[in-house]
């Protein structure tokens, strides 16, 4: 049943073979993709032609391979840009908003919090048009009344960067919360008893407690954004993200180079994976 | 009366800007678009007609209708899976493997939802992965029509939104006191009442709070039915994206946005009264 409780030896295996299963199910799609990246093949998927880097270097006839093909480099440029803004919005945001409602009291507090909490259980999906479809009322009074063409209120890379931010910034909150919640309050006080100001306070004591919170939501904030399609789709302009463009080809035109990209995904998220598993395992 | 609180504002401002410009008056516009409507003379005016259309024609309420039905049952589906596997993890499994386990559970959802999506894409097509091993195992003869149907929907929305059950659960599960489940075992207890009557009602916290967040990912979920559904599974969202993005008819894609919305928030509204739990506590 459990660690300190004898089991019967049925139920163990029966056990165990479900949670290797589930391990399985888990792993599958991610080890596909990553062999299949090396497949000397034309197609997608299976049979198996034998092993070639071609969908990472080459860059002739019908062959494309992922390092060669400007307007996927130039997509991943685009994420990596759009997701170092993003990260860097939303953590300091969401920061902001950890401190107001763990530190202060006002009116208004618990309907403030409530909408704060509200892109938790509002779907990507209507962000997007919610988004869309205030910044183009925005526009169009801007351009009808003072004759400003502003390029962020339409679809481009800043509309993208503020839908995002939107909710990252929820989730930044969240995990800044979670470790103000722990802060022991009598450091602040003992700063403000010190003379400090509020401010002071907050910057000296409390922003160096917070520190480890603050980078790990900043990279969640980084990784929500740059796998972000559903709200990303109606605010993108010209320049697509990764995801737009991996989409596009998944649906219209998907070569083994799309395995190739998967597989650098998968590759640098699991050393990031373990590199932090590591690192939080000495602590 | 104390003067003016300077570090106050300073922190309020911002949080104001954020929710105003980007969730308050979005959602107001979304609403105030949905009531707009272009009349014959092709002027725009406030009607009810957007919301009359989705009455009126019989594929956009059935996909509602469907949609939220899947969505409730993916979620159960969901909860069925992931809760032995938080369990194993949490109550079972040596401490020093659980470490490693949990980071195994997360890479998917760092890699990204299109990216496990069109893993399993290749996974279940006609001359796919899981064909061609049972046909190389003799275990069937033609493939197994499994890519496009509800079937392989299905697959995807449990796939990427099951670790956001597994983790509350998991959180849950922490601080049940194992000395619970001993004293249960030593009166006699079986492991079916042991689970339905200890370790289930302790850990419903996060099972709602899981649910709830499973519910709105699989709900407002678009990459896994367009990419994974056939043409029969058509999925609300994707009446939204068509109205958006293909149609151009903005205002009725409003007021399907808001009809979604408006569901959506009902069902988790529902949930959390039945279950006497707070918004604030899914946050957590």
């Amino acid at each position: 049943m459990i660690r300190s409780l004898p089991n019967s030896t049925p139920y163990k295996i029966l056990f165990r073979v479900f949670i290797i299963l589930f391990f399985i199910f888990l792993t599958m799609p991610l080890i596909t993709i990553s062999i299949l990246a090396f497949n000397d093949s034309n197609f997608i998927s299976l049979p198996w032609h034998g092993f070639t880097f071609d969908w990472f270097f080459a860059d002739s006839g019908d062959r494309l391979g992922l390092f060669k093909d400007e307007d996927l480099m130039a997509s991943i440029w685009t994420s990596l840009q759009t997701g170092f803004v993003v990260a860097l919005l939303s953590t300091i945001f969401g920061t902001i908003a950890a401190l107001l409602f763990e530190e202060e009291n006002f009116r208004f507090k618990g309907f403030l919090y409530f909408l704060a909490l509200s892109p938790l259980v509002i779907p990507g999906v209507i962000l997007g048009i919610s988004i869309l479809l205030s910044s183009t009322f925005a526009g169009n009074y801007m351009e009808d009344n003072y004759g400003l063409d502003l390029e962020f209120l339409r679809p481009s890379f800043w509309l993208v960067v503020f839908g995002q931010f939107s909710f990252g910034a929820t989730y930044v909150m969240l995990l800044v919360s979670a470790r103000l919640k722990k802060f022991d309050r009598t450091l602040e006080e003992a700063a403000l008893s010190l003379r400090a100001n509020r401010l002071e306070a907050i910057w000296y004591i409390t922003i160096p407690y917070l520190k480890p919170a603050i980078v790990g939501a900043f990279v969640v904030a980084f990784l929500i954004s740059f796998s972000n399609f559903n709200t990303t789709i109606f605010l993108v302009g010209s320049d697509a993200t990764l995801p737009v463009d991996l989409y596009s080809r998944i649906k219209f035109s998907s070569t083994p180079v799309l395995n190739a990209v998967s597989f650098m995904i998968v590759v640098f998220i699991t050393i990031f994976a373990v590199v932090n598993f590591v690192v939080n395992r000495k602590k | 009366m104390r003067k003016i609180d300077l570090t106050f504002y300073l922190l309020l401002v911002p949080v104001l800007l954020w929710l105003i410009i980007l969730i308050v008056l979005p959602h107001f516009d979304l609403l105030l678009s949905s009531f707009k409507f272009e009349n014959d003379d092709g002027d725009l005016v406030y009607s009810f007609n957007n919301y009359l259309a989705f009455f009126e024609d019989k594929i956009y309420w059935l996909t509602f209708v469907k949609t939220a039905v899947y969505s409730i049952v993916v979620t159960f589906i969901v909860f069925i899976i992931t809760f032995p596997v938080a369990f194993y993890l949490v109550k079972v499994v040596a401490r020093k493997y659980s470490g490693f386990m949990v980071v195994l559970l997360l890479i998917p959802i760092w890699v990204g939802e299109l990216v496990t999506i069109y893993g399993w894409m290749i996974l279940l097509s006609d001359n796919g992965v899981i064909n061609q091993f049972l046909m190389g195992i003799g275990l069937i003869e033609t493939p197994i029509v499994m890519l496009y149907t509800d079937f392989s929907m299905t697959i995807g929305l449990v796939y990427m939104s099951m670790i956001f059950m597994i983790i509350p659960i998991m959180a849950a599960l922490e601080s049940l006191d194992d000395s619970l489940i001993e004293a249960a075992c030593d009166l006699g207890a079986s492991k079916w009442t042991i689970f339905t009557k200890i370790v289930i009602p302790y850990s419903m916290p996060g099972i709602v709070s899981g649910g709830i967040i499973v519910f709105m990912l699989v709900i407002g979920d678009y990459i896994a039915p367009n990419i994974l559904g056939g043409k029969s599974s058509l999925w609300f969202t994707e009446q939204i994206y068509n109205k958006f993005l293909s149609t151009f008819n903005w205002n009725e894609g409003a007021a399907f946005g808001f009809l979604l919305l408006a569901l959506s928030s009902t069902i988790i509204w529902v949930t959390l009264k039945l279950t006497g739990q707070k918004l604030e506590k899914v946050g957590s």
